[in-house]
């Protein structure tokens, strides 16, 4: 699939948003609990089912990365499935906390 | 991104509990979210939604109305005359405006307009619709100080403003107790900013109408807050009202000031009177959707401690934000080594540097030059000097008018002062220097001098120096430096 930044992903096989942070420049394969993100207004065939082996899903207001294809996702709504970009977990992007400066 | 769909993470993860509060009246996120639509069917067909009023509950709403409705938001200096208003209304076409207090003469001019309170009513009775996520469109429109020129829209995009918040605010990182109060007006960047970061991080917004130190310091006192930025010339006034009063501020843990340059006096009187608030100076434009750099609490603690490497790093900025780049480069456009003053130029998500109606700055590679003038320290600090515009060019040499400001406020006669720049056959320029003596001081020229002169060279002593009662400032402390220049010049 090619991304772009703004774009608005969501599980086909749990409650998990996203949205495209960073794209990476080549197409790539993006998925969920194991089953492929849907774009906006996609609905899946309903035969797609959580691969819970592949780890936890997203939490609200994360950011998860792959450095590798150059992907950020910031999660808007949490899920059960796993992020994976070409079968790799995507991870937790740690930031330092920053003094509120607003 | 869209700024919407940052209100709609936060109704979804903090939904229940107030975001937004003006005097008794309060909306949680899930609130402002469905009012956001209600308000976004208000401005039906219009292209764009101005606000003209002080800091209450239709500036959020207006601001994600705005985007729901995918139109500009307008926030508009409530100080300008109809006449200024309209100036400004004209070229944005149809446009709803949001206003406060008398708005017969804006409606008279042919403008579309809602009475504030009437807005948020019809808000308040609630709407729904689809979260866009799109982050290319014209988020807000925001007019620049415009110190030393005519004033011009900033476009900020939903991208812009989206990348500032993801990128430097923890997500509901705020704890329930926490609250921050706003008392910026919502016409600058920094009440945008205020809002967006707050509301992100799940911290309570509660406004103050307009600033009014005593009204600022009994509101953190009524309302438990914790959180504060305020400009310049609000931290002195602050000051003035908790020496005045004697009161403390228990709750109050973060306290942050930018929007101008802080004098070094300024800044250590407060630190003294608040001695358990931790300390963040933020260094921003308009253009580059606020914050770019900030020296933290941990650079102010040490400083006040008396490490001497931190005491002389409490006059710049601080270090720049992740996801910003900043150079520092001669008039040529080359990158100059560390300690070397020059133009800052910036680049990243969150810099615009877009005009609406003119060709952006940027240059091929997306830098963004900022006017101002600074130097970057070995550890990457960044000092400030001030603006491009403001640097006096005496006889060949560049003087950047706040260090000899600096020097003058440690005069204990002195309570305010300006170093500008006036004409000159022979050096180009002269520094002239006019001084706000304190009440019930009496100085003369000479002594202002004299004590120049024990800090600074020859070259940098002020040769004119006068007297006045008061300085001309923005509201967001600003000093209007060509004014001052102007009052100085033979008429």
């Amino acid at each position: 699939m090619e991304l772009r930044p703004g774009q608005k992903l969501h599980s086909a096989v749990c409650d998990a948003q996203v949205v495209v942070v960073r794209a990476p420049s080549a197409d790539v394969a993006l998925a969920c609990g194991g089953a492929p993100l849907l774009a906006d207004g996609e609905e899946g065939d309903g035969t797609a089912t959580l691969d819970a082996s592949l780890g936890d899903g997203p939490l609200l207001g994360k950011r998860y990365v792959d450095d590798e294809a150059g992907l950020e996702l910031l999660c808007t709504r949490p899920g059960k499935g796993a992020l994976t970009v070409d079968g790799r977990a995507l991870v937790v992007k740690g930031a330092k906390p920053l003094p509120a400066s607003d | 991104m869209n700024l919407l769909l940052l209100l709609d993470m936060v109704a979804a993860g903090r939904g229940d509990e107030v975001a937004v509060q003006a005097g008794e009246d309060r909306l949680t996120a899930a609130e402002l979210l469905a009012a956001a639509w209600a308000g976004a069917d208000l401005i039906g067909g219009a292209s764009a939604l101005a606000y003209v009023g002080t800091n209450g509950l239709a500036f959020p709403i207006g601001l994600f109305a705005a985007a729901a409705a995918g139109v500009p938001f307008v926030p508009l200096n409530y100080r300008l005359s109809d006449e200024q208003l309209h100036d400004l209304l004209a070229p944005l076409g149809d446009t709803l405006v949001v206003a406060e207090g008398d708005a017969a003469a804006l409606a008279a001019r042919g403008h579309r307009v809602i009475a504030a309170e009437d807005f948020v009513a019809a808000a308040r009775t609630g709407g729904a619709g689809d979260v866009p996520a799109d982050g290319e469109g014209e988020a807000v429109l925001l007019y620049t100080s415009g110190t030393t020129a005519a004033p011009k829209a900033a476009v900020l995009r939903h991208r812009h403003l989206a990348a500032y918040v993801v990128e430097t605010v923890e997500f509901a990182g705020a704890g329930p107790d926490e609250a921050v109060l706003v008392s910026v007006p919502p016409y600058h960047v920094a009440g945008l900013a205020n809002l967006l970061s707050n509301l992100y991080a799940g911290r309570r917004v509660v406004y103050l109408s307009q600033f009014d130190a005593d009204a600022w310091v009994a509101a953190v006192r009524r309302e438990g807050i914790t959180n504060a930025m305020v400009v310049p010339t609000m931290l002195a006034r602050i000051c003035d009202a908790l020496e005045a009063g004697g009161d403390d501020l228990p709750t109050l843990r973060a306290l942050s000031y930018g929007g101008a340059r802080t004098p070094a006096t300024v800044l250590e009187r407060a630190m003294r009177l608040l001695p358990d608030a931790a300390f963040t100076n933020a260094y921003g434009l308009t253009e580059t959707s606020s914050t770019i750099a900030v020296l933290g609490p941990d650079d102010h603690r040490a400083a006040r401690d008396g490490d001497p490497v931190a005491t002389a790093r409490l006059g710049s900025a601080g270090r720049v934000l992740p996801g910003v780049e900043v150079e520092v480069r001669d008039p040529l456009g080359a990158p100059l080594p560390e300690g070397e003053p020059g133009e800052i130029w910036v680049r990243g998500e969150q810099v615009s540097g877009e005009y609406a109606g003119r060709d952006a700055p940027l240059d091929a590679s997306g830098w963004f030059p900022t006017r101002d003038r600074g130097w970057l320290d070995a550890d990457g600090y960044l000092f400030i000097e001030g603006r491009s515009d403001d640097t006096i060019i005496r006889g060949g040499e560049n003087i950047a008018p706040a260090e000899i400001e600096e020097v003058l406020l440690r005069h204990p006669g002195i309570a305010q002062c300006a170093v500008v720049g006036v004409p000159d056959d022979e050096w180009g320029q002269r520094i002239a220097a006019v001084v706000v003596p304190r009440p019930g001081v009496s100085l003369d020229a000479a002594e202002v001098q004299d004590f120049a002169r024990r800090s600074l060279r020859g070259s940098k002593t002020p040769e004119i120096v006068s007297f006045v009662d008061a300085l001309p400032f923005t509201e967001t402390g600003k000093l209007l430096r060509r004014v001052v220049q102007a009052d100085l010049l033979p008429s």
